[in-house]
């Protein structure tokens, strides 16, 4: 689970790392209120989970009431698209915080390396630009050292990393306690990434995190009742209705809808049918054990979108039981009087009951398939041109 | 031979009283498994099919001789439960429940190492040895006993290409999910090195998805020390980029993770990958008959 940048830096106060003071605003009018508390100059900020805000106009600093109100005005509501196409990404909230009187930029983050099976801490001088771009054009400049999984880590541990990166010397204590604060907020709040760029020194020579970029695992929400409040921020219809009925669903921008049981071959159905020439309107995994209850809410999610025009059920039942996923199929199709031409593929665990069961059921828009790849061929045959 | 479980497998199922572990532990029993014991705390001197339940597994092992454990506890209380399984005497530990914290796995998994225990999982569907043992939820009746060892992150997609494999005559020495959590007790290069030793082996077939940089390193791994033909699937190339936060990840491993950089990565190394499991499973007959 992501967090916007205000939750991050919510969570970094909570911690003692020292951040701006601001407030988060949803309208125009409570934006220029919050400025008009916090002072001129201040950053008025998008806040999407998407990088690359302050290049697609995310970012704007107000002078006065007026600016405030007119970057509120042109923020709230736009569309960012990620740096790699993702999105896009409405804004329906900004941050207000007061402006900072910066000396320098440096970088800093805490991640999970999956690797190494440990936690990694990062540092560089070369903050505020794309931290990627330091790593590949001069890696030397990235400093990175591995937390040691079995001890605490320590501001004392932290500095050894901060002697490398080349930071001003009368910052390096404040930026080891802030990387130290950084893995006890990972170990404390189950984030999995942390990272500050930048993590900036102010004129006055204090160290303070300026942006927030912080996952949590989402295993570990249960344990973490503040985190809990934020977690739903589902923003696309379909999405937030599969959440609901306890699905995993991902749209997308084609019109075959899928319906797998498994990440896997869920992922692999996707690609097979992209493979054959179509377009899939999305992802979704009915789950291990799925029944027929699941398919008619799976359906109900499907058919929601209307790009839709054409579905594609691949079915290998293992815990799941072919039988079930067919009687869903049935009750589904005659419950929503579903016009849409249905591909089924049914393998696996009591395949044969439930090839008989659709073969009963006699649904005119339905077609079965015995291969993945053949269902692939002929749901995209009758889903006709890209929707 | 065969790896992961076997002929020598005594099972001890952590969870065996609840709804699911009884239902698979007995499944598992069915199909042939040695299954010594289960646990529950609180319900020690119960039985479940004549299955004896003790309070802790290392009374199983002493009582029973269990020598490896199956972890079906909830999510909330599964990290303790496998840590008393390394703690407990077993040599192998498989945990199939889905939804551990991340960074608890992160302590359990240093456990298990200093432990010299072998971790699989979790949030994996176990390891199944065609005609021997099945400790998990694989469905054994898709597998045939055969030459060629499976190792995959994801379930269904494996049960798919291990049909496929079954079709086309042949079948498994092992079929093993190494599940797809970030923090996996047992990587893609573990299980690879130990298809490597076993002699029923002859080619390994490798299931892979986006994410992570597991495949590329396995891929570098293969080079330098696999003798074996390998053949490889990665799922996911239509998957969506997803709400990228931040750019440490990729400055980690150096590779985005995804599926085509996987492909590449192995490709790179000699690793013929297929575009959908019925070619994998194709390409892997062939280059298994020559």
């Amino acid at each position: 689970m992501d967090l916007l940048e205000y939750q991050g830096k919510q969570l970094f106060a909570k911690h003692g790392i020292a951040v701006p003071s601001g407030e988060v605003a949803a309208s125009v009018d409570d934006a220029v209120a919050a400025a008009e508390r916090i002072g001129y100059p201040c950053a008025i900020k998008a806040q999407v989970l998407i990088g690359g805000r302050g290049k697609a106009g995310g970012i704007k600093i107000a002078q006065s009431q007026e600016e405030a109100r007119e970057h509120a005005g042109a923020i709230l509501g736009m569309d960012i698209v990620g740096p790699h196409g993702e999105g896009p990404f409405r804004v329906d909230q900004v941050w207000v915080e007061g402006g900072s009187d910066i000396a320098s930029e440096y970088y800093a983050s805490v991640i999970l390396d999956r690797g190494e099976k440990r936690l990694l801490a990062m540092v560089s001088a070369k903050g505020g630009m794309d931290i990627e771009a330091v790593a590949a054009e001069d890696p030397e400049a990235l400093v990175k050292r591995h937390i040691d999984p079995t001890r605490p880590f320590t501001a004392e541990s932290a500095r050894p990393i901060v002697e490398h990166a080349g930071f001003d010397e009368d910052v390096r204590e404040q930026v080891a306690e802030v990387l130290a604060k950084l893995a006890e907020v990972a170990a404390a709040e189950d984030a999995t990434l942390i990272e500050v760029n930048p993590l900036i020194v102010t004129a006055g020579r204090e160290v303070v995190a300026l942006d927030a970029k912080v996952t949590i695992d989402g295993n570990a929400v249960y344990r973490h009742e503040d985190l809990a409040a934020v977690a739903d921020t589902a923003d696309d219809p379909q999405e937030a209705m599969a959440k609901e009925k306890g699905l995993t669903y991902v749209k997308l921008d084609g019109n075959v809808g899928i319906l797998a049981n498994g990440a896997g071959l869920c992922m692999s159905t996707l690609d097979v049918v992209a493979q054959a020439g179509g377009a899939p309107a999305n992802f979704l995994d009915a789950g291990g054990g799925s029944k027929a209850e699941a398919i008619v809410d799976a359906l109900t999610v499907i058919v929601s979108d209307p790009k839709v025009t054409a579905i594609l059920f691949n079915i290998f039942g293992g815990i799941t039981r072919c039988d079930e996923i067919a009687k869903g199929i049935v009750t589904a199709s005659q419950q929503m009087n579903l016009q849409l031409p249905l591909v089924v593929r049914l393998d696996g665990t009591n395949s044969e009951e439930g090839l008989k069961i659709l073969a009963e059921a006699d649904l005119p828009n339905l077609s079965q398939e015995t291969t993945m790849l053949g269902a692939a061929k002929r749901v995209v045959e009758l889903a006709g041109g890209n929707g | 031979m065969s790896i992961i479980v076997g002929e020598e497998t005594k099972l001890v199922v952590s969870g065996l009283t609840g709804r699911e572990g009884s239902f698979h532990g007995l499944r598992n029993q069915a199909y042939g498994t040695y299954l010594a014991a289960g646990v529950t705390p609180g319900k020690g001197g119960q039985d479940v099919e004549g299955v004896p339940i003790f309070d802790s597994i290392s009374e199983a092992v002493s009582e029973r001789g269990a020598n490896t454990s199956m972890i079906f506890v909830p999510a909330r209380f599964a990290a303790p439960a496998i840590d008393e399984a390394i703690e407990s005497g077993v040599h192998t530990v498989i945990a199939i429940t889905e939804g551990i914290p991340v960074l608890d796995m992160l302590k359990t998994y240093w456990k298990a190492r200093e432990a010299g225990v072998r971790l699989l999982g979790p949030n994996c569907p176990g390891a199944l040895s065609p005609g021997k043992a099945n400790v998990g939820i694989i469905p054994a009746q898709f597998f045939d006993p055969g030459p060629i060892g499976v190792v995959s992150k994801s379930g269904t997609l494996t049960y798919q290409i291990g049909n496929e494999l079954k079709q086309a005559g042949t079948g498994n020495s092992s079929i093993v999910g190494i599940g797809g959590d970030p923090i996996i007790g047992s990587d893609f290069i573990d299980i690879l090195e130990l298809y490597e030793a076993d002699p029923e082996t002859e080619l390994i077939v490798m299931v892979g998805e986006i994410g992570g940089d597991a495949e590329e390193r396995a891929a570098e791994f293969i080079a330098a020390e696999i003798s074996k033909p390998v053949v490889a699937y990665i799922a996911g190339f239509t998957a969506p980029p997803g709400k990228q936060m931040g750019h440490a990840g990729a400055i980690i491993s150096g590779s985005s993770g995804t599926a085509q950089a996987k492909k590449d990565a192995l490709e790179a190394k000699g690793v013929r990958v297929g575009e959908s499991p019925t070619e994998t499973a194709r390409i892997a007959v062939e280059v298994l008959r020559g």
